[in-house]
């Protein structure tokens, strides 16, 4: 059961804080920017590039995906922010049900990434690549998606967190993790077989998958997109699916 | 309205954590209109069974119900008729009062046309008009507490639960916070249910509930709870005690007692007393000091020990560390 002005309002709260805090803003900016040039340059000078894409235009559908990572583990992340300081019994004694509390934080976290996937896209002139209007709205597209998926997976994890020192377990040892075992530096089918399995069972893999093959238009492995499109809207879909009704189902215990 | 038209019933209620039982099948009702108290030290119980009647924790055993609403099987029902105003703050730091008021109706879904009025009305009762677009991190905590009393009344509950609601602030902001529950109070005709464990905020109460290792030691007015004590205490002190000590025996009975360089007695009817004491009393009387029973004295009388912050913070802690731990274990 979902109400929508409960949702509507926990959007609202998420956006307007997120205008505030102009260094979130500023930071999650800040990243990308510092990999395409400072790693993806370094890099570019030992991998030559190969039929028709260079090593920096090879990683930018990463970047997004990596902005997109980081964006909606730490909306998702406000969730055990809001228990430690008290916000959350005010939503959880409100007459709404759990899931409202969860579709909310899902949508606004969803938002706020795909809001700043898009604006990582005026890198792309920098990088000699041409995009058309339609790639721009396959872009969005895609981001909307992969963004949903994270977000939620994010708040089935703050569900279980009792505290903040949880999150730099969490930074560690899953959302690093999940950044190197992408695809978004180094293509995964050359990888050897047992880190191969695991970018296998990652959704990012195939979400940074799918903007190779919007951005990097016929490109093939390794640089190119190395899964089929389908597949990977598919998997980042199935997974999305999954992540938002366990995190709803874990929101709704209670001792 | 009936005075004994009851909107709190709670019957047999126990929590248990673990091997901790935080209440221990505890009964009691709140009627319309009133102002309840709990009275317990740290660790008593008080949050636990206020968690309880707002759905936050579902009781191991016995019933509980809100304006005819079971808080077990109903929790919706029972959630939109009451106002919460929990011990810590619970107002998003990083919006503005009027941001945080806003998102409450949303949440309790106040009807729209009446949103806008409703929380200027609730800003102006409580004196936050002028500062409506600042930042909750711009404000102190007596300010803090007064926007949550108002965002607790906004959407017209029909009972408002305060949880130690003056805990942490001085003594003066603390006297300001009760004039603007009692003025609400009558102004929204609301029943009040309150946990503290300051003698002189109880004093508020139409009626109290003294409240000790979960369960429910004593329940009345102040005044019947401090009848419990017999009597008031005489201080004197006298130019000669002891002399004075034998005296007094001789010609009223009572045992006085010698203490600090003066002396005390216990009497009923202290200030009928003092008159008749110094009129029969052939030793010059230097200072005469009545002091009349607390809540204190009751809580004393009845537990044998005081309520005191500093002998019983391990006692809270312990509570918090087992419901911590229970929940770690749950997950």
């Amino acid at each position: 059961m979902i109400q929508w002005r409960p949702v509507y309002v926990i959007c609202m709260r998420e956006f307007i804080k997120f205008f505030r805090e102009k260094s979130r803003l500023l930071g999650t900016l800040a990243r990308p920017v510092l990999w395409l040039f400072v790693v993806g340059n370094g890099m570019s000078s030992l991998i030559k590039p190969q039929a028709g894409f260079s090593y920096l235009q090879f990683i930018f559908p990463g970047m997004i995906g990596m902005t997109i990572l980081f964006s909606s583990i730490f909306s998702s992340i406000s969730i055990v922010w809001d228990r430690e300081f008290g916000f959350m019994k005010e939503m959880l004694v409100a007459p709404i049900s759990r899931t409202s509390i969860v579709i909310g934080k899902a949508i606004s976290g969803t938002f706020i990434s795909v809001a700043q996937a898009v604006i990582i896209l005026v890198l792309i002139p920098f990088l000699g690549i041409q995009i058309t209007f339609l790639q721009f709205i396959e872009v969005v597209g895609v981001s909307v998606l992969v963004s949903f998926c994270i977000t939620s997976m994010g708040i089935l994890i703050a569900a279980r967190l009792t505290s903040f020192d949880g999150f730099n377990i969490i930074m560690n040892f899953l959302v690093m993790p999940m950044l190197f075992l992408s695809g978004a530096m180094y293509p995964v089918t050359s990888m050897p077989p047992a880190l191969r399995h695991l970018t296998q069972i990652n959704p990012l893999t195939y979400g940074i998958d799918a903007f190779k093959h919007v951005l990097l238009r016929n490109g093939t492995p390794p640089l190119g997109p190395e899964f089929p499109i389908m597949l990977d809207l598919a998997v980042v879909t199935a997974i999305s699916l999954a992540m938002i009704t366990l995190a709803a189902l874990s929101f709704r215990k209670k001792e | 309205m009936p005075v004994s038209m009851s909107i709190i019933t709670v019957n047999n209620l126990s929590k248990q954590f673990k091997s901790l039982t935080a209440v221990d099948d505890i009964s009691f009702s709140v009627n319309e209109g009133e102002v309840f108290g709990f009275l317990g030290p740290n660790g008593a119980g008080k949050t636990t069974t206020i968690n309880i009647l707002c759905t936050l924790l579902s009781p191991t055993s016995g019933t509980a119900a809100i304006a005819g609403h079971d808080c077990v099987a109903r929790p919706d029902q029972v959630r939109a008729s009451i106002g919460l105003i929990f011990q810590d703050t619970t107002l998003d730091t990083g919006l503005t009062a009027y941001e945080n008021l806003k998102f409450h109706a949303y949440l309790y879904n106040l009807d729209h046309k009446l949103t806008g009025r409703r929380i200027d009305e609730m800003l102006e009762v409580v004196e936050l008009t002028g500062r409506k677009n600042d930042l909750i991190k711009n404000f102190s905590g007596g300010m803090k507490r007064r926007l949550e009393i108002a965002r607790g009344l906004l959407h017209y509950p029909r009972v408002l639960f305060l949880d130690e609601p003056t805990l942490g602030l001085d003594p003066q902001t603390r006297n300001t916070i009760w004039e603007f529950i009692n003025t609400l109070r009558k102004r929204e005709k609301i029943t009040v249910f309150m946990t503290t464990h300051y003698m002189e905020e109880a004093e508020n109460c139409d009626r109290i509930a003294i409240i000790d290792h979960g369960k429910i030691i004593a329940e009345n007015t102040p005044a019947k709870l401090k009848e419990m004590v017999h009597g008031d205490i005489v201080r004197l002190v006298t130019e000669d005690n002891a002399r004075a000590i034998a005296e007094i025996r001789q010609a009223f009975g009572i045992t006085a007692k010698e203490e600090n360089g003066g002396i005390f007695l216990e009497v009923e009817r202290g200030e009928e007393f003092i008159p008749k004491l110094i009129h029969g009393l052939p030793v010059r009387t230097r200072s005469v000091n009545l002091q009349k029973p607390t809540l204190n004295d009751v809580f004393l009388k009845l537990t044998g020990r005081t309520i005191r912050d500093d002998v019983l913070t391990d006692d809270k802690e312990t509570t918090r560390e087992f419901v911590r731990s229970h929940r770690r274990a749950q997950r």
